[in-house]
């Protein structure tokens, strides 16, 4: 049994990657993230970690892949506009295949928005969010004890998959208090023989690098890290079933909203209507399986994320009926004069 | 028969891509023969930055990240940070270290990062073509300043030493050039004392190299060299901007 400790959400994310074995943080004041800055501008120097105030966000994303690439367990964190000028580094990140966590406690936007909680970066983080071919993988907590274990798993994935984990919370993951258990199973260190280390003369030098000039390489390149997002889309696709067997409708929300949507399907249930809820923990990879599978006995589909309607194209995309099959092409172009 | 004149240990078999009569290839000659004579090859970590050095990392046989534009100092303070025993060195062009990556050099310097930065400054966006830089001078013809740099619209260069000089954390500054044999050696002293500093945990040191890029310029390379010695020089003088140790080693 582990002792549970009241904790803010920003805070919980800190002491888990200390937990995890971080010793390296960097970042930038905005809200609603400072705490994790705070809490690790209070603890790193205890512990012989790092915490460095940089002077901009996209400073912050560049150490964060200094440290990196010499195979340190690293994380930086920020809100919504801070992480659109992460998105550059974040970009390199995937392109020198390097693993990092890190943390979005999104506020409102487009621009300078506002600082209230809000759902509206899930498009920026799950499809992209810099240029160029390439996935992050997107975690998406319900609850002070999922801000840390996620971020825990969150460094374990990075390490695993060389690449960006992100934690993609929301001002009110970030601010609210609850219990938590921050028991974090010993730190498993992950061979990388490829991190900048100094060669000691024994052996090649080792290169981090994105650029590649020669168009068959990038496509190879590119290629390569697209088997690998097949195999975490088999392999690392998170997701809660609520009541999901004899649903006839079916609720679809992630993070917070999840919380707040539980209780109404919790309600509607005691009014006698078959509803159940699917959460996405993992955001991308999107669970499309158990949501394809859902389609086959649900008549409704209710998406419920607070912003405008992102999260729904990948629910629409899962649930069929968007994308036609090569025979509906077929026979469209049959049915319009196409000769047999 | 005795071996008069080799290639850096430093340096890899790899064919230069500079054009011809550039000087990026000296001074990638100078780091390595400084690295070489400081033993520290194996411990050395460098950070490649976005223009015509970019691929800097086929060159010498350090470890190596490539950091993106004007980011270097960014990503050398993560490396350093990570691993303080680890020597790591900056690699920019102008348009990079002064233009894009302002912000990041200033506030390296700032912090006192305890990192080596290799400035070379020819006055114009090599890698591109050619196009006006932070560093080009007035009057200056590029691609993008058709009829010579305007000052009165874009106002002037920027002068890295002498804007680093007022920031307390930099330890190091000197300005150097590569355009005869005179200022060659002075600018491998430099260079060689910017890495001691870092090996001695002085702090911040910052080596401006005036370079030529006789391609762009549209000259010969040793026209280039004069235009260099001619106008270059005058405007970015050279010489020390700030050592925070002379005094120290007067003593």
């Amino acid at each position: 049994m582990s002792d549970k400790v009241l904790m803010k959400g920003n805070e919980a994310i800190a002491e888990a990657a200390i937990r995890a074995g971080c010793r390296h943080y960097f970042g930038y004041p905005i809200t609603p993230q400072t705490e994790v800055a705070a809490y690790m501008s209070k603890r790193m120097p205890k512990i012989g970690g790092t915490f460095l105030q940089a002077e901009s966000e996209i400073a912050a994303i560049n150490m964060v892949i200094g440290v990196s690439s010499t195979g340190k367990r690293v994380m930086t964190s920020s809100s919504s506009p801070g992480v659109s000028l992460k998105s550059e580094g974040i970009s390199y990140l995937a392109g020198c295949d390097l693993p990092a966590l890190v943390v979005n406690v999104q506020r409102g936007g487009p621009g300078l928005g506002g600082i209230q909680p809000s759902q509206s970066d899930y498009w920026q983080s799950t499809k992209g969010g810099g240029h160029g071919d390439y996935h992050n993988i997107v975690l998406a907590p319900a609850s002070v004890q999922e801000m840390a274990s996620l971020t825990v798993k969150g460094f374990e994935l990075a390490d695993k998959y060389r690449m960006v984990a992100m934690i993609l919370a929301d001002g009110t993951m970030g601010q609210m208090m609850e219990p938590v258990s921050l028991d974090v199973a010993e730190v498993t260190p992950v061979e990388k023989p490829w991190a900048l280390t100094g060669t000691k003369c024994e052996r090649e030098h080792n290169i981090v690098n994105s650029l590649y000039l020669k168009p068959e390489e990038l496509e190879i390149k590119n290629f390569e890290r697209y088997q690998k997002y097949k195999t975490i889309e088999e392999n690392e696709t998170m997701y809660e079933e609520y009541l999901m067997e004899d649903a006839e409708v079916c609720v679809v929300a992630f993070g917070i909203t999840a919380r707040v949507a539980k209780n109404a399907v919790n309600e509607a249930r005691k009014r006698g209507v078959k509803v159940g809820m699917i959460r996405p923990i993992t955001l991308w990879p999107f669970p499309t399986k158990p949501l394809k599978a859902a389609a086959e006995k649900c008549k409704r589909f209710i998406t419920v994320e607070m912003n405008m309607g992102q999260m729904i194209d990948d629910v629409r995309l899962a649930i069929g009926g968007m994308i036609p099959t090569p025979e509906d092409v077929l026979s469209a172009i049959m049915s319009n004069g196409g000769a047999e | 028969m005795s071996v008069v004149f080799e290639k850096p240990k430093s340096l890899t078999d790899a064919t230069l891509h500079y054009c011809p009569g550039c000087t990026h290839g000296i001074i990638h000659r100078l780091v390595a023969e400084v690295i070489d004579e400081l033993g520290i090859e194996g411990d050395t970590i460098g950070v490649a930055s976005v223009g015509c050095s970019v691929m800097a990392y086929n060159y010498f046989t350090c470890d190596f990240v490539q950091a993106a534009h004007g980011r270097a100092p960014a990503v050398a303070t993560g490396v350093k940070r990570s691993d303080p025993s680890k020597i790591v060195f900056t690699y920019q062009g102008d348009g990079d270290l002064a233009a894009i990556g302002t912000a990041e050099t200033v506030h390296a310097a700032a912090r006192r990062e305890n990192i080596t930065v290799i400035f070379v400054n020819n006055a114009i966006y090599g890698m591109t073509g050619g196009q006006m830089a932070p560093t080009t001078l007035p009057g200056q013809v590029t691609q993008t300043s058709p009829y010579g740099r305007d000052v009165n619209t874009v106002g002037y260069p920027v002068k890295v030493c002498e804007l680093l000089s007022n920031v307390d954390g930099a330890a190091y500054l000197e300005r150097v050039a590569v355009n005869n044999v005179k200022n060659v050696k002075n600018a491998k002293k430099a260079i060689k004392k910017a890495f001691k500093n870092q090996i001695e945990g002085k702090g911040f040191s910052l080596v401006e190299v005036i370079s030529t890029c006789p391609t762009n310029w549209g000259m010969t390379p040793q026209k280039a060299l004069d235009w260099a010695e001619e106008n270059m020089i005058p405007y970015y003088p050279l010489g020390v901007y700030k050592d925070i140790y002379a005094k120290e080693e007067e003593k």
